[in-house]
């Protein structure tokens, strides 16, 4: 009580260098809560972004992450309806279950034969209604700026491509892709015909192809099928879509699940490479995997099968937060130095300062330890106020900023995305950072407090 | 009660390289309830003597008996405590804490002796009205006079009802009525109290008003005069 009072009064004592020392932690912390907020919204926004598209979990078989990748035939659920149907009826997993939904993914080789161009790609067949239930997931409240898939209402052998594939493949003008311009290849004439052997193949699949005409774009995908035969089917291009990466956009084709099985599996029974489970929350992960190990541990699917969380599918999402991780514990490390040296600045000058008072208070019978604890206390005060300020202006500043509404296009994405800091919502960054600060503040002053403590008591009260 | 002993004390200070004796062989016996005046030029060791019989600076060589404690050898935690509890400080320069109160100074020892809240009121009350300033209590030092401070400062010496108060020429700063009211006031607090009081002063009116007067010339004691006739003890 004597020591905080003191300090206390201490600090009020020299309101302009104690308000400067506030300013300069305030500062500080405001900086690191800013940054931290900021990319503590990319790591949601990119979370957000990885869980719309693939799920949470994906069942997938075994060994088909790593060796399985393009290769359906050989690592295809088979009874995936009946997994997922016991997914879907369990009722503990039910409630944590936002979207089950089969996927199958394949690669293969898209023809414009009209133009006399082809291209290999990575092609990937989904339930679109799925799929865009998946895409609404958005379990930390961000600005939704992007509508429903494109394929969403579209007939089965519709197909969205990527913008370099549109390029490669010779349909700007059709597809409006922008920065493109359409480039005559000398591998085949203009406008020349399907090749009979292909067209047959093409037209087991559905209706029979046509050329790129009229403003319709059509296009032949060839692909293994599961008895590793050719088979192709001429699907019709609604929109070309940029990826966000020049090598996703360059080979990607999304098509109606329904489309691919058929290039795939023909009239077999049809496959799917991955089960994707979006949850509810990301929260619920550990818990719904665990769940779904024991469901099929005690009922073994058809095929083995493994669960790969989204982490695992999207390798960048760990890179991407860890570099920003750094970059945030170098930003804190620099800040807490400046703080360290402010604060013990100003606890050296208040030393200096009080040398008759140090050694009054202890002629009166404070002790060596009371003398540390009142400047101690003095840094942790000020590192206290510091914190309690600085969260309260970092919170104004965040909601300020993500109120003006501002966009922004990052890495490896296809839509903007809104400029937002998360603070307020962020109670464990506001509760670290905080402590921090004292902690910072705290140990600055230790120096400082030791000298004053060690000060001989008849030099410090001659101390002119 | 017991007398401040001091036997054989030795003190001297290194100035760069140059050793200074600033109190050589001293012996010395400081009466319990007495008014004790240290007197002699500057630079004679006045104050180090008053810091060492204040437990503030320690000997080179020599035994202090302070209280009945031999107090060289305690630690310095012991020694603060010691302080705070049997010892009460004025100093030249009053050497109040800026940031309290009159009333908070006064109570100030007696929060760090963890005295309570009940008695503490009462006390500094009655110091506050003892040094006649019950109507200041809540003013700072700096809104106080000269006069008002040392007064401050002579109830904050007493607040722990202390055997012994050392006061470091505690008229030095002030003009010679201010000076001559202060001593008064002392001389009454002493009496009214039974608490040994030593002075380190050369101010006549400090000395006349001493029961015991210790003159010190270059570090050793010139004469010690009882002006109640008393013989001076051997120490």
């Amino acid at each position: 009580m004597r020591t905080l009072l003191l300090a206390v009064r201490n600090l009020l004592r020299n309101r302009r260098r104690s308000l400067m020392t506030l300013l300069a932690m305030m500062i500080g912390l405001v900086a690191v809560l800013l940054f931290g907020g900021y990319i503590r919204d990319i790591n949601y926004a990119l979370q957000s972004d990885y869980v719309r598209l693939s799920g949470h979990l994906q069942l997938q078989r075994q060994g088909y992450f790593r060796y399985g990748s393009g290769n359906p035939a050989a690592y295809g659920i088979r009874d995936y309806e009946q997994v997922l149907a016991r997914l879907r009826a369990d009722p503990v997993l039910e409630p944590m279950l936002a979207v089950a939904t089969p996927t199958l993914q394949f690669g293969g080789i898209a023809g414009n034969f009209a133009a006399g161009v082809s291209r290999t790609i990575y092609a990937s067949g989904a339930i679109v209604e799925d799929q865009n239930r998946m895409h609404r997931w958005n379990d930390y409240g961000l600005t939704m700026l992007s509508q429903q898939r494109t394929l969403a209402g579209s007939p089965p052998d519709s197909a969205v491509i990527g913008t370099g594939v549109a390029r490669v493949l010779q349909l700007c003008a059709e597809l409006a892709v922008p920065d493109c311009e359409s480039v005559k290849s000398a591998a085949a004439p203009d406008g020349a015909a399907l090749p009979d052997d292909i067209a047959a193949l093409a037209s087991g699949q559905g209706p029979a192809p046509a050329k790129t005409a009229g403003g319709a774009a059509r296009i032949e995908i060839l692909a293994t099928n599961a008895h590793g035969a050719p088979n192709v089917a001429a699907v019709n291009v609604v929109r070309a879509e940029f990826q966000g990466i020049k090598e996703l956009d360059d080979v990607s084709v999304a098509l109606h699940l329904s489309q691919a099985q058929k290039l795939i599996f023909g009239a077999e029974r049809p496959q799917v490479t991955a089960i994707a489970l979006q949850l509810r929350h990301t929260a619920q992960m550990p818990a719904a995997r665990e769940r779904i190990a024991a469901l099929l541990a005690a009922a073994p699917a058809a095929d083995p099968l493994e669960i790969v969380d989204y982490e695992t599918l999207n390798p960048y999402y760990g890179q991407t937060m860890a570099m920003f991780a750094a970059m945030f514990g170098f930003i804190s490390v620099l800040i807490g130095g400046i703080v360290l040296f402010t604060v013990g600045n100003t606890m050296s000058m208040a030393v200096i300062e009080r040398t008759v008072e140090i050694g009054t208070l202890r002629a009166i019978g404070l002790r060596r330890g009371g003398i540390r604890a009142l400047f101690v206390t003095e840094g942790l005060l000020l590192g206290l106020l510091g914190a309690v300020l600085g969260i309260g202006v970092a919170i104004a500043l965040a909601g300020l900023i993500t109120a003006l509404g501002l966009t922004w296009l990052p890495p490896g994405r296809v839509e903007p995305v809104a400029l937002a800091v998360r603070v307020a919502s962020e109670h464990r960054m506001m509760l670290v950072g905080a402590i921090g600060l004292v902690v910072v503040a705290g140990l600055s002053a230790i120096l400082p407090a030791a000298r004053a403590a060690r000060m001989n008591i008849v030099d410090a009260l001659r101390h002119v | 009660m017991h007398p401040v002993v001091l036997s054989g004390v030795e003190r001297t200070y290194r100035l760069d390289s140059v050793d200074v004796p600033a109190l050589v062989a001293i012996d010395l016996v400081i009466l319990p309830d007495r008014f004790t005046v240290i007197s002699g030029p500057s630079g004679s060791g006045k104050t180090t003597l008053l810091n060492l019989i204040g437990c503030i600076d320690r000997p080179d060589r020599g035994t202090i008996m302070v209280g009945g404690h031999q107090v060289q050898s305690l630690s310095d935690d012991a020694l603060s405590d010691f302080r705070g509890r049997r010892l009460g400080f004025v100093f030249q320069n009053f050497n109040l804490l800026p940031v309290l109160t009159a009333y908070e100074n006064v109570e100030y020892p007696m929060l760090l002796g963890q005295v309570s809240k009940r008695r503490r009121q009462s006390r500094v009350q009655k110091l506050l009205v003892a040094v006649g300033l019950e109507a200041f209590g809540h003013h700072r030092p700096g809104q106080l006079s000269g006069g008002q401070r040392q007064r401050v400062a002579i109830a904050r010496a007493l607040a722990r009802k202390p055997e012994l108060v050392l006061a470091d020429e505690p008229t030095a700063n002030l003009d010679s009525k201010t000076g001559a009211e202060i001593i008064e006031l002392m001389r009454r607090l002493q009496r009214r109290y039974h608490i040994s009081f030593v002075f380190s002063s050369h101010d006549p009116k400090v000395l006349e008003a001493a029961d015991d007067a210790i003159h010190i010339r270059d570090g050793r004691i010139v004469s010690i005069e009882r002006r109640d006739g008393q013989p001076v003890a051997p120490a």
